[in-house]
This record gives C-alpha cells, structure tokens and sequence, in this order.
C-alpha cells in the first residue's frame, strides 16, 4: 500500500534549484534511503515533507492527505514520526518522560493541567522503550546519555504517536559503525513489524545498502536514479556523481 | 469650532523649528550611542546582560567632573579628564571582568546579571560616599562654550560637537571591528561563540578586552555629558533603561543597529517635545508627556515586527555553558515532609511571633508567589521576563481599583488576578513570538507602558500618587487573619504553580524549552503552551499583587515599575534558578536581607550589594540549588 | 563547604533572633518613629537628618519631655509606599514608638498617611507637598509641615501676576507635584489677571528632561514669561540650555523652589538672575531665631544649613512640643494638641491649623541674583503660610468628614 505519494515537488532558494521535480513513492513496511553529495538537496527534499519549509510547487500526499503547507505539529498528528540529524531530546527529563511527554501528546492529554505526568502512560512507554532496547535506562536523565542510547530514544519517541510514516534524517550520524548497524538493523525491524514507512537519508553507504529495500539519487536537486540497492550501484549516473569517493562500491569502510 | 478658536494658541512648528528639534535629537543620540555601544558589544561577544552598565556611565560623569576640577579648566584640562575618566572606567570594567564575572561563565544563565546587579548597588552607595549627595553641575567645555545661531535659533556648540562625535565614534568602531584581527575575533564571538572558541582564540583576554572597551564607552558617555547635565546619584538607573531600549531596537551586538536606533530615539523625543500640545476634536493631547515612555513604545513597535531589532540576528538563548537542568522529579516524601512541617511551622507562627514579625512575613509570602510566578516563565518555561511586575501592579490596581468604585473587598480581591491574567494574555501573545533577550525586554516595555498609563491617569488610577485607604475588610483586618489570607492564598497558589509543573502542561512547557525542533515534532504547539504558561503566571503574580494592595492599605505606580521586576529577577536568581523552591527562597531571603540590612549601616545599599556578590560566588546555583545539592549529597550517602 | 555551611548556620540563627526578639520597652524613654527615603533623595535629606539631630540634642539637654529622655528610631523606607508602610508598622509594633515623622516624596507620605489613619496614630509628614495630604485625602491623624505645592505658587502668583505678561509658558516635572503646581498656578493667575494665556506647557519626565528640545519649543512658543517648577538636575539642565539658548533673554522666569540651597547651590557661576523664585537665604536672614539656630547647626555640624535642615529641625521641634503639650504620648491628646498649636521655629513662629492640620510655616520668596560666584536671594521676603491658603469653606468643601 502507498503510503507517500511525491510528485514533482520543488524548491529554490535565490534562483538555485534546491529541489526540482522530484518524484518518488513509498510503500509501508518499505525502507526508502535518500543519498546523494552534499548539497544535493536532501535535505531541503527532508524539510519539505516534514514541515520545515514550504514547497514552491508540486505535492506530496500522506495517505492519500497533502502535507504540503502543513506545519510540522500538524505533520506529526497526520501520523509521521521523525528523527533528527543532531538528536534532539528534552534534557531535563529522564528517557521515559521524553517518552511519555509524546505519548500524553498523542493521547490529547498535554493540556491537563491536574493529573500527575509521571504517572500516565508509564507502561505504553516502557514497552516503546524496550522496543529500541533501552528499557534500563528507563529512569536516567537523556542529559547523561551516551549518543547513541540517545539516537534510540529519539526512535522511541518518533513511534509514539503510532506513526506509519517515519522520517529519519542521518539517523546514524556520529555513532559508531557497530552502533549503526544495530539501529538500522532495529528500525528495519519495526518497520517491518509494523508496517512502516521509513524514508531515511544517509551518508553512510554500508548502512544504505545493507538496509534499504529502494534508493532515490539525488544531484543538484534533481533525482537521478532509483531503484534497489544493487541497480543503483550499478547506474552509470550514480557512479560519475559519486567518482572518486568509492562509496558507492561499498569499499570504503572495509 | 474651538479647534479653530485654539489654533493661534499653538506653538509655531515651522520647517526651521523641527530641523533645530532635529539637531537637538541628534546631539542626545550621541551620549546615548556612545553607552548603548558598549553595551552591545559587550553583550554581544559575552551574552552578559549588564546592569551594571548605567553605574559605569555614571561613573564617568563623576569622575569626569572630579578631574576636571583638579586638572583646572582649560581645554587640555577638560577634554584630558573626559578621555582620563573613560579610561579609568574602562580599566575599572577590566577588573571587573577579571575578578568577579570570570567566575560565573560557568553559572547557570543569567547569574552574571545578579552579580551586576549588586554593582550597581555597590557603586551608587560608593558614588554617595566618595562625591557626597549634592548635584554637581561640571563646567561647559573650553572653546565650545558658546552657542551657534541656526534658521536664527541659537544651538550651543558643544552640541555641534555631539553630533559629529557620535559618527565618528560609530566610524572608529567599525574600522576597530572590521579591520583589525581583535576585530574579527569580536565579530565571529558575537556571531558564534563556539566557533570562535575552535578557532583557537583565548576567550579569556577576548572577553576582558571587550569588557573594558564597553566600559570605557560607558565611561566616556558619561564624561561628555560634564557640560550637559550634572552628576547624580541616579543618572545610573535613568540612562540604564534607555540604553537597554537602545541595544535592542539595534539588534543585540549590532554598532551601526544602535547608533540607528540612538538617532530615531533622540530625534522622537525631540520630535515630541517639539510638536508640545496638540488639541483636536476638542481633545487636548500632550506630545510632551509622551516622553515619558516614548522609547518604550517605540521598542514594542520595532520588537512586533522585527523580533531581533533592526540590525539584528536570529540568535539562541543566552545560556551558561553549565546549564543542563536536572530533571525534576516529583519530591521525595522527605521533601514532602519537609514542605508539609514548613506549611505547619508557618500556619503555627502566630502563636508565638509578635506582630511586626507577621507583618514580614506577609510580604515575603506576597513577594513569594510573586518570585514563584516569574520562576515558572523564566524556568520551566525558558521565558525570561524583564517585565513581571506588570503583572504584579495590574492585580494590585484591579484590586485596589474594584474596591474602591464598585465591590466589597472579598470580591475584588479575587476578582482582581483575572485583570493581571488578562493583561498578560495580551501582552503574552505578542512576546511569546521572541525569544532570548529580545523577549525579556519586551516584556519590559510592555510593563514600562502599563506604568506609563496607570503613571499619568490621574483620574482614573490616582496617578503618581496613587490610591489610598485600599484596607481589608473589618474580619482581615487583624494582622493574624490577614496573614492567614496571605498564607491561603500565596502559599496556596506557589503549590498550584508547582503542581502544573508536574502535570503534562508543565511537561509540554519544559518540553518547548528544552527542545522547540523535538516538541514542534512531537505535535506540540510550542507558542501556544508559552503563551497560556505566560497568562498563568501573570495570574498568579496578579494573586500577589491583590494580596499586596489589602496589606499596604495604598497603592502607586512603582507595584508596576522596573525596579519592582528586577526584584522578582533577583530574588529568583539568588534563589537559584534550576530549583523549584528556589524562588520562595531568594525571595524570603532578599526581603529579609532588605528589611534587616535597611536597619544596619547608613550604607545599606552597599552593604546588600555586597551580600548579594558574597552569596554569587558562593552559591553560584542559587541558594535552595545549594541546598538541594547538600540534599541529594547527603541522601546518596545514605544509600550506600 | 565549611565557609558556606557556617554562613548558612549564622544567617538561619541570625533570622531566627531577628524574629523573636522583641526590644525590651524601656520604660524612661518616649519613642519617635523616623522614616524617611534618605537613599533616595540624599541631596535633601541629609541636611534634614542633621536637622532633626539638632533638634534632638536640643530637647535631651534640656531635660527631654515629661521627664523622660527621647529617642528618635530612624528607618530608611527605601522610598516605596509598600516598604514605608511596612517600616512604619514595624516602628509602631516592635520600636513602640509613639508617633511618626518624616517622609518626603508625595506618594510614600499619602501612604503612611493613610496607614496613620488605619492605626489610629499621630504622623507628622515633614515635607511631602501634594495638596491632597492635608485636602483631599486629609485625615484626623496626619500634619503637614511644609507649606504645600499650592500655598507655594500662591506666593509667587502675586508678583507673577504685578508683571501683567499676557502669554506664559509653563514647564513641570511630570508628575503629581508639577500637575499641581502647573494646574494652581493657572487656576490663581488667571482669577487675578484675566485674559491671560497660556500657550505651551513642556512636562518632561522626573529627572529625564531633554533640555535643549524644551528650551527650544518653549522659545518656539515666543512666550512673554515662563512659569517652572523643576527642581534638582532637570532644573539646572533647563538653565543651561535655556542660558545658551537664550530662552531667558527678557523674559521673566518664576521657578519653585530654585532659591531653595539644595537646588541654588549647584548652579553656582550660571544661577540665572532675575528669576522669581521660593528657597531659603539662610545666610541673609538675621532675625534672632534663625542666628540661634544658624550658630548651634554650624557648632554641630560644621556646615550650612539647607533647607532640609529646617524641615528637619522643625518637624523634631514639632512632636516634641505636641507631646509637651499634651502631657501626653496620647495619640488623640496630641493631636487635641497639635490643633491649633503655636510654634517657634528659626524661620518665626506659625501655626498648625485645626482646620486641616496644615502648618502656617511660610517661605521665602525673592529673586535669585549672583554673587562672588555663587546664588543668593535678592529682595526677598519672608511669606506667612498662613496668608496663602484657600478660603476656610473651600477646605472644608475639599477635606473628607471625619
């Protein structure tokens, strides 16, 4: 089932073209990387469907519903649940209050100003938590976390509001290769699990290739190439953009 | 119509007139720039939002004017003790610097703003001290003595002069800042602190160089003002405002910002004082009593449209480097214990406490909810706010207000609040949309224009005067039963205020705080929980304002007025910011040390400002943070 | 941490003495409560303080009253309606003092007065001009000493009005006290001069005047004479700019309070001659009271008085006598006593009025002039206050029924 339908969407910025006529789709359960150089576009391409920033023109449909012009809170209540780059957790609370401060949201409880936060949804968000497997740091201040316990609170956080679309910008930046693998290797899962659509981009090649069903190309804000891991790498347009890095080949980080 | 039959009473503004007004506008925006300058650097490269930055002005008026007579007049003489005194000034800001801000960087945010705050204590008592209590009127300035005629008016020369100073000054600054590499280095830790720090500059010397140059900006703004106006004791409280006005209409760190918006400031007033009485409609309108809060207005104005002044950037939070906040977690039953046996001590306190005691005690249980409201914005919520007291006062004058033409006070005083929580429900709305700094002083002009009406509506608000015989009713007359009613309802509402905290309202107000990008994702409207955060608290400072009128029996324009709001800032900052109780703290301990310290030494001021900077250095995370450390210290112990 | 923990113990045992200890009530002693804005207004109130000092001596050493010493329990009120009234009650119920005295901006002396008025006790306001004091918000517990804001102008409008300028220009502090001066001066001059004009008013912000913008509309206006009522900075800004400006070239200023030393003094070279003003010109009045008083507060202090002096000097004289003659620290007998009650002070004797409890103490009107550099008051005189108020009727008509 297609859950994202992009068409031809568009942006510039002073005459560049940022993003221009791109167009793609994603189905649930489907892992969908968007790579390209850097500033290829990705992501002005991210923040367009995130709410970020305002298309100049095209579409991009949810569920069949445009997120185009939608602010990101609305975004998220459509049923999109994001990660960032640089994470970005509220410091001053413990992991499973981060949690639960989602969760409270997505139940329509955040603007109760009698009950006691700490106590509703305890349970939804220990199972979350141990979903990403950092049920043991439940009580710990985010403040204290290591990077990439972090990286997974974020992802517990971004299922909180049952997404069926997940937005995933460089989700393993800064983390170590190991690290990557296993939380690339646990999104892929829940993904799957439960049918979401994940749409991630990524500089890490050994990550995209090992975990994607499909890749969008991009350059100089235009799509390039798509398709599955081993078409791509085998595209003659893709290997000129990425000539020299050898990323491409995956033999970088042997 | 009587428009007309008046129009011959009206002053002449001609063409000539408004262009001499022009000139004397230009000549006020010179001093002003001069000191804004320095203030914008010095904030812009250290986040330190200086208090103490009128003192140094003053500073260097006196100082100016004790050279000058030493030195004997003459033009070496005067214009050597204007540059002297600036220097002077600046060296003084160096040390400053070095011996007390350098060891607050690492505070939580806005501490330094405590430690100059007790400067300014400090230095006016000194002022006192060292030049006595007497205005002194320095002399004119050698060769520029005389006045020039222009369009047959005559302007004084030394205001020629002011007038190409402040560009020349302007033009100094920029050469200074663009082509220099101490320029650069300014100009990128004004931009990005963190990059400047990689890039391998020695923050230290960076920022006490940058300290002492404002300084001596201050220093010198004060010292040309010699031939203008005398030294006073409280020229240091007068200009602080205007120049604050003057940085952030600029945009913060911006040179060519404020020396714009030094101009459009000078030249309104001008403007102002220039058109004088206006009638029309059979209205009279006083042009000249605008002055009063003109810069205000115009900071509103340029804040509504432009959130970072004119010239300014889009910048973070001013936050100190150690300013990750534990989180809070709901209280122990041994804090429970302890708040529930404070509670029971205060409810028995009657018994045995005589009657002045109680009265203390109901100002600092007013000035305690005040202080627990202003925590909740500027805490949890991240909203610093320059301008509470607004709050504070519209509760008062509500009360005082609605006992007086209409209802029993019972009724009034709990009808009063809902004034203050509407007032700050509008004013909220516009300064929720800022952040940082520029929505502090926001909130302060809003409060400098709420003074400004209540100030002048004689007939309404009794004006300068205020209103008197606002007492309690006959059954809370009693100092004992109004304590109890000060009790209910301020510790009543400092526990409301606490408990939101802990309820998902509060979660989704540190949520906005800790992280806008993450509560925008997850679906939280970051404004809108602000701005009902920000109505609350007015609210709740309106609670304490009401409880504040009944127990004073009168009421007057300074329950609304800055040095009101820098109260509430201090009593929450020496409290600790990063501690819930650390409000209720700072303010009983500030309210005490005034009461007491009052009483001590002819130096009290002083005497508290020192106080102030001895409890800075020693709790620099407040003094409730203190002792919850030793708490928490102490209960780890415990386990292990 | 022991240096922290050891301030922590001393200030906690500090409150916690400061809550409960009561002064001992000294049994030998009359109390007097004193609270003034002495940070707040240094330049005026330093002087008053050695003023009522003096006083104080004076009355120990002749023996204090009814037979007991006196003290006077002096508080700062930091110069806010909500902390004096505060100071005031701990002066009452901790200090017991008998009465109160002081006070100097308009809106803290409202204050106590009306918290005077709440606790049923005496309060003598030493210098808070507003009319309302003693009018229209006057209570059956509170004195004025001063002559207030419009007995004042009432003593320049006669001269002001002998000039017969039909267009004046009026500049004021903006706030209560330049409101009233500016709204009496018109109200008095325009009922003895009719036709009248007056073409500008400037109300520049206490302490904030942008001097050259106001010389320059008021020399815009082309006024034939200038009623002022600034005082302390702003005023001698005005004089600057208005000299350089040449604002006062032929046209005859009237200025309150100019000639008053704490507001003269200042201007030094530049005091502007010619101008009508109220003051004090202590160095010129040679009656036999004020050489006494003039000889003793230089013996004391080695200085000149200013006017504060007097205002002090007086206000201490004043409680002392109404306790005297009430026999009494009786609140109602003192006032009982106070009404009506005659005075000696080193300006003359006056009175305090059982009208309205508003003292006939006069001031001096002159003009200012200079001399070896300095300002003096020239062909001045001494106006009774008692001359200078309204009709009897229409105080009455003005003061709330008790």
């Amino acid at each position: 089932m297609t859950v994202l339908s992009v068409s031809k969407l568009c942006k510039a910025y002073g005459g560049v073209q940022a993003v221009c006529e791109v167009s793609f789709s994603l189905a649930s359960g489907e892992l969908l990387a968007l790579i390209g150089p850097n500033g290829a576009g990705k992501t002005t391409c991210f923040n367009l469907l995130n709410g970020q920033i305002a298309a100049d023109s095209g579409s991009a449909e949810f569920e069949g519903a445009s997120l185009i012009g939608r602010k990101p809170r609305q975004i998220w209540r459509m049923g999109v649940g994001r990660t960032f780059q640089i994470t970005a957790t509220f410091s001053s609370m413990s992991v499973r209050e981060n949690v639960q401060t989602a969760l409270l949201n997505f139940h329509g409880k955040l603007n109760s100003l009698v009950s006691l936060a700490a106590y509703q949804y305890r349970d939804e968000a220990m199972q979350l938590l141990t979903r990403v497997g950092i049920a043991a740091q439940a009580d710990r201040p985010c403040a204290v976390l290591a990077y990439g316990d972090l990286k997974r609170v974020e992802l517990a956080i971004a299922l909180a509001n049952r997404p069926r679309l997940l937005l995933m910008d460089e989700p393993t930046a800064g983390m170590a290769p190991t690290e990557r693998v296993a939380l690339m290797q646990l999104t892929a899962e829940l993904a799957r699990a439960s049918g979401i659509a994940v749409l991630f981009t990524e500089h890490d090649m050994d990550v995209v290739f090992a975990h994607a069903d499909r890749i969008l190309v991009l350059n100089h804000g235009r799509l390039i190439a798509e398709g599955k891991p081993a078409d791509v790498r085998a595209n003659r347009k893709v290997q000129e953009v990425y000539l020299g890095s050898g990323a491409v080949y995956g033999g970088a980080h042997a | 119509m009587s428009a007309f039959q008046e129009r011959q009473n009206e002053p002449d503004l001609s063409l000539s007139a408004i262009f001499v007004q022009l000139l004397n506008g230009l000549a006020a925006a010179s001093s002003l720039f001069l000191v804004a300058a320095g203030l914008s650097l010095i904030f812009g490269v250290t986040r330190i939002v200086n208090f103490a930055h009128g003192s140094l002005y003053m500073l260097g008026t006196y100082t100016a004017y004790s050279l000058v007579q030493w030195f004997g007049g003459g033009i070496f003489g005067f214009w050597g003790a204007v540059l002297l005194a600036g220097l002077s000034v600046g060296l003084f800001g160096a040390l400053v610097e070095r011996l007390l801000l350098r060891r607050l960087y690492h505070a939580p945010e806005l501490l330094q703003l405590l430690a100059t705050f007790a400067l300014v204590l400090v230095i006016r008592d000194f002022a006192l001290w060292a030049w006595g209590p007497e205005d002194l009127l320095g002399p004119r300035a050698p060769g520029l003595e005389g006045a020039v005629a222009i369009l047959g008016r005559r302007v004084p020369e030394y205001d020629l002069f002011l007038i190409v100073l402040g560009p020349v000054v302007l033009g100094l600054l920029w050469l200074l800042l663009t082509r220099t590499r101490w320029g650069t280095l300014v100009r990128a830790a004004t931009e990005d602190r963190e990059m400047a720090g990689a890039l391998g500059v020695n923050q230290a010397w960076l920022f006490t160089s940058v300290f002492a140059l404002g300084s001596f900006l201050a220093g010198l703004g004060g010292a040309i003002q010699i031939p203008r106006e005398p030294a006073v004791l409280t020229m240091d409280l007068s200009i602080l405002s205007d120049v604050f006005v003057v940085v952030v209409v600029g945009g913060m760190g911006s040179i060519p910002g404020a020396f714009l918006a030094a101009v459009i400031i000078g030249v309104l007033k001008a403007m102002c004082i220039g058109i004088g009485n206006v009638s029309a409609f059979g209205m009279e309108f006083s042009f000249s009593k605008l002055t009063l809060v003109v810069e205000f207005i115009v900071m509103a104005v340029v804040l509504v449209i432009r959130p970072w002044g004119l010239f300014g950037r889009a910048q973070g939070v001013p936050r100190g480097t150690a300013s990750v906040e534990p989180p809070l977690s709901l209280p122990s039953p041994g804090m429970l214990k302890a708040l529930a046996a404070a509670l029971l001590a205060l409810t028995l306190l009657p018994l045995v406490s005589d009657r002045y005691t109680l009265v203390l005690l109901t100002d600092i249980l007013v000035f305690a909810l005040f202080a627990v409201s202003l925590h909740f914005i500027m805490g949890p919520a991240g909203m610093h706010s320059f301008g509470h007291a607004a709050y504070f006062g519209l509760g008062a004058y509500a009360a005082a207000l609605l006992f007086k033409y209409a209802l029993p006070m019972e009724l009034a005083l709990l009808l009063a609040p809902l004034a203050a929580g509407l007032g700050a429900l509008v004013f909220g709305w516009f300064c929720v949309r800022l952040s940082g700094v520029y929505l502090a002083m926001l909130t302060l002009a809003f409060a400098q224009i709420a003074w400004s009406v209540v100030y002048q509506w004689d007939a309404f608000t009794g004006g300068s005067n205020g209103l008197v015989g606002v007492w309690p009713a006959q059954w809370l007359s009693g100092k004992t039963a109004f304590y109890y009613l000060a009790l209910v309802l301020c510790a009543g509402g400092a526990l409301i205020l606490w408990r939101i905290l802990y309820s998902p309202f509060g979660y989704a107000l540190r949520a906005g705080r800790d992280s806008p990008l993450r509560a925008d994702a997850i679906g939280i409207d970051v404004r809108r929980q602000q701005w009902l955060g920000f109505a609350l608290a007015g609210l709740f400072a309106g609670v304490a304002g009401a409880v504040y009128a009944f127990s004073k029996g009168s009421i007057s324009p300074d329950t609304l007025s800055i040095p009101r709001s820098v109260d509430g800032l201090v009593m929450v900052l020496m409290g600790g910011i990063q501690t819930l109780t650390g409000a209720v703290a700072g303010a009983a301990v500030f309210t005490w040390l005034q009461d007491t310290v009052a009483r001590q030494t002819e130096f009290w001021r002083a005497l508290l400002g020192g106080i102030i900077l001895f409890l800075v250095l020693v709790f620099p995370q407040g003094i409730a943070g203190f002792l919850r450390e030793r708490w928490e210290a102490r209960a780890g112990k415990r386990q292990s | 941490m022991t240096a922290r923990r050891t301030f922590l113990l001393g200030t906690i045992t500090l409150a916690i003495a400061a809550v409960f200890s009561g002064p001992a009530a000294a049994q030998n002693t009359i109390k007097i409560g004193e609270m003034n804005s002495y940070k707040n207004f240094p330049a005026f109130l330093e002087p008053y303080k050695k003023g009522w000092e003096l006083a104080l001596d004076e009355i120990n050493k002749s023996g204090g009253l009814l037979g007991k010493k006196v003290e006077v329990i002096s508080r700062d009120d930091s110069g806010t309606p909500g902390d004096a009234v505060r100071t005031a009650e701990e002066l009452l119920s901790r200090e017991n003092v008998s009465l109160l005295m002081g006070c100097f901006a308009s809106h803290v002396g409202l204050a106590v007065s009306d918290f005077a008025k709440q606790r049923k006790t005496l309060f003598i306001a030493a210098e808070p001009l507003t009319d309302q004091i003693v009018w229209n918000k006057g209570n059956h517990y509170t004195f004025r000493l001063r002559p207030s804001t419009y007995m004042q102008v009432a003593m320049l409008v006669p001269e002001a009005a002998k000039l017969n300028k039909k267009r004046w220009a009026i500049v004021y502090p903006n706030y209560e006290y330049g409101q009233s001066a500016t709204a009496g001066f018109k109200k008095l001059l325009a009922a003895k001069q009719p036709g009248v004009e007056f073409i500008a008013e400037q109300a520049p912000a206490l302490g904030k005047i942008e001097a050259g913008a106001v010389v320059q509309a008021l020399i815009d206006a082309k006024p034939d004479a200038i009623f002022s009522s600034l005082f302390g900075a702003d005023l001698q800004k005005f004089v600057r700019e208005g000299t350089q400006r040449g604002l006062f070239k032929d046209r005859p200023v009237f200025n309150l309070l100019a000639g008053e030393p704490e507001y003269l003094d200042p201007l030094k070279d530049e005091t502007p001659a010619g101008w009508y003003v109220t003051g004090y010109p202590w160095e010129q009045i040679n009656t036999p009271e004020h050489s006494k008083f003039l000889a003793a507060y230089r013996a004391k202090w080695n200085d000149y008085p200013r006017l504060g002096s007097i205002v002090g000097y007086s206000t201490m004289m004043s409680a002392a006598e109404a306790i005297k003659k009430a026999g009494s620290v009786d609140t109602e007998k003192m006032i009982a006593a106070m009404k009506g009650m005659q005075m000696d002070s080193p300006l003359g004797k006056f009175s305090y009025r059982a009208l309205d409890h508003q003292s006939t103490m006069g001031a001096y009107v002159g003009r200012l002039a200079l001399k070896d550099g300095k300002g003096v008051m020239v062909d001045w005189k001494y106006a009774d206050g008692a001359g200078y108020l309204p009709s009897d009727a229409e105080v009455k008509a003005m003061r709330p029924a008790e």
